[in-house]
């Protein structure tokens, strides 16, 4: 993917993010907090699930703008998907992210941060409520 | 003033984060070089010539200090590693000692997390309230607001001379005086003060009081407290080991040394306190006076010229410290401050270690602008044409 392609896509995340709203105390909305202690992220996932699958993901909180539209990319590419196949995504995107070797076919627009480990500090920012949900999510399947 | 003594400028670096960190000169560097290349062992150890070089270097520091800040007693200095160490001896050294519950201690929600949580602990080990000083409109520490918090209970005020992220100047002799008429103590932090304003310990008439090395041209892990005699000789030591007792029995007697050597256990920091000296001579050779008027010049130029861009949102225009603290619309802090370092301008963006002050600000972020006196006005030309053009950060960063 050239540069500009890249921006557009992060901007048009950062700018315009899917579902970014709250659902503080409603019913069926697990609500994940990821904090960055190190970078000040602070965001607030709320994942709604309809049996083995995510039904919704929306956020809101205040970052950066890799923690944001990564967030949004997130959101939209994990909805619909089961339980199983959004760990599979995650696993793949950390390895992106660390530069191993990873499933381009299953990432789609999160292929806009495959050279984030150039800016070492931003790997958190693009990973925080990555992370934040596959701990989530390895828990749900525990519980089943 | 002074750029050519610092390393760090001889490139185009733009370092305006002094209240994180200063640079160090020459002078600073090649002293702890030279303890180490020259004349390097261990102090109140041998009783050949280096070592007692050592000595005298060591104990000369605390000459030093003491006449820097004006103490009384040179004994009144205690090496720390810095003005954390300083807090948290002071706290669990003589408050756990003779605080009780109850007991109530006053703080602001913009203190430095280091002078709010050793108070945390403290108050769930012995039970003393914390209570919090209300700023006024400028985020600031107002007399008449420490006068309405004081009750029967109240037995510590502790503050920063000067705030690390708006920057202002408290008015710690007041705060003292009003303290004292009722029997309460007071700590003074003054990681962000020593190295822009007067310290004078016995005219302010502070209790205790902390700092940071590396926060006045000094190296990194070094700093010092400074207590009233008596309040020392009547505080514990948190470390124990050699160097700070006098005897010790088998049984498990043991006498301490005197102060300030009693809180000075282990192999201390040498380098670090050599290092510290030589900071301490470089600032008073510039001149205390001579860094309040510059920075306060330069505070006053950036203020000026960030106030004539339209996004800027400024939070501490009117304070009288050398910091600013500003956003940019709709722009994170943390973006902000990658930008700037793509032209090579150091700026610190987050909550800078005052996590419950967001509630007062309404808003959990800012960049800070932390300048001092090797800042200067072509810099601050700079930054304000970069920061001019931040329409292009998307560009820049992404
Ligand atoms: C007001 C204030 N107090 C205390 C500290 C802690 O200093 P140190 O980290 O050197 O112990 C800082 C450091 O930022 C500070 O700004």
């Amino acid at each position: 993917m050239d540069k500009e392609l890249k921006r557009s896509i992060i901007l048009d995340n950062y700018q315009n993010p899917y579902h970014r709203e709250r659902h503080d105390d409603e019913e069926g909305y697990i609500k994940i907090n990821s904090r960055n202690v190190s970078c000040i992220d602070n965001i607030d996932l709320y994942v709604k699930m309809k049996d083995d699958k995510i039904e919704s993901i929306s956020f809101d909180g205040e970052a950066c703008v890799i923690s944001i539209s990564s967030t949004s990319i997130m959101s939209s590419l994990l909805e619909g998907k089961t339980i199983d196949e959004a760990i599979e995504i995650i696993k793949n995107y950390d390895n992106m992210i660390e530069e191993k070797d990873y499933d381009k076919d299953i990432l789609e627009e999160a292929l806009v941060y495959d050279d984030v480990a150039r800016q070492p500090s931003r790997k958190k920012c693009a990973t925080l409520t990555w992370h934040g949900l596959y701990k989530k999510l390895l828990e749900l399947n525990e519980e089943k | 003033m002074n750029r050519e003594d610092f390393p760090m400028l001889d490139g185009n670096l733009i370092y305006f984060d002094n209240g994180a960190t200063t640079l160090k000169p020459n002078q600073v560097i090649d002293s702890m070089t030279d303890y180490y290349s020259k004349y390097c062992a261990n102090a109140h150890r041998g009783d050949y010539s280096n070592s007692l070089k050592v000595d005298n270097m060591y104990e000369g520091v605390r000459e030093k200090i003491k006449k820097f800040i004006n103490a009384k007693e040179k004994s009144e200095i205690v090496f720390t590693s810095g003005a954390t160490d300083g807090l948290n001896r002071v706290v669990f050294g003589y408050f756990k000692k003779h605080l009780k519950a109850g007991d109530e201690v006053l703080l602001t929600v913009s203190e430095h997390a280091s002078n709010i949580l050793p108070w945390f602990v403290l108050a769930k080990e012995i039970g003393i309230k914390i209570k919090y000083i209300p700023l006024d409109c400028h985020h600031e520490v107002v007399l008449e607001n420490v006068e309405k918090m004081l009750s029967d209970k109240t037995k510590v005020i502790s503050l920063a001379y000067v705030n690390n992220v708006v920057g202002d100047i408290r008015p710690i002799r007041d705060i003292v005086e009003l303290a004292h008429q009722r029997g309460i103590l007071v700590v003074g932090d003054g990681a962000q003060s020593i190295s822009h304003i007067k310290t004078d310990v016995t005219q302010d008439d502070i209790d205790f009081f902390v700092a940071s090395a590396h926060k006045f041209y000094g190296p990194t892990g070094i700093g010092f407290l400074y207590g009233k005699f008596d309040l020392l000789d009547d505080m514990d030591p948190v470390s124990y080991g050699g160097g700070m007792n006098a005897i010790y029995m088998s049984d498990g007697y043991m006498e301490l040394r005197e102060v300030p050597t009693r809180f000075e256990a282990g192999t201390q920091n040498i380098a670090g306190v050599i290092g510290m000296g030589e900071a301490i001579d470089y600032l008073d050779k510039i001149g205390i006076k001579n860094i309040i008027k510059h920075e306060h010049e330069l505070k006053e130029y950036l203020v000026s010229k960030l106030k004539k861009i339209d996004n800027i949102i400024l939070y501490n225009e009117d304070t009288a410290g050398s910091i600013v603290a500003f956003n940019v619309k709709d722009i994170f802090s943390q973006d902000v401050a990658i930008y700037l370092d793509k032209y090579n301008i150091c700026v610190r963006s987050g909550n800078h270690c005052a996590k419950i002050l967001n509630k007062a600000f309404n808003v959990e972020n800012t960049c800070r602008i932390s300048l001092c006196f090797y800042n200067t006005y072509e810099e601050i030309d700079k930054f304000i044409e970069i920061i001019s053009n931040i329409g292009n950060i998307w560009n820049e960063i992404l």
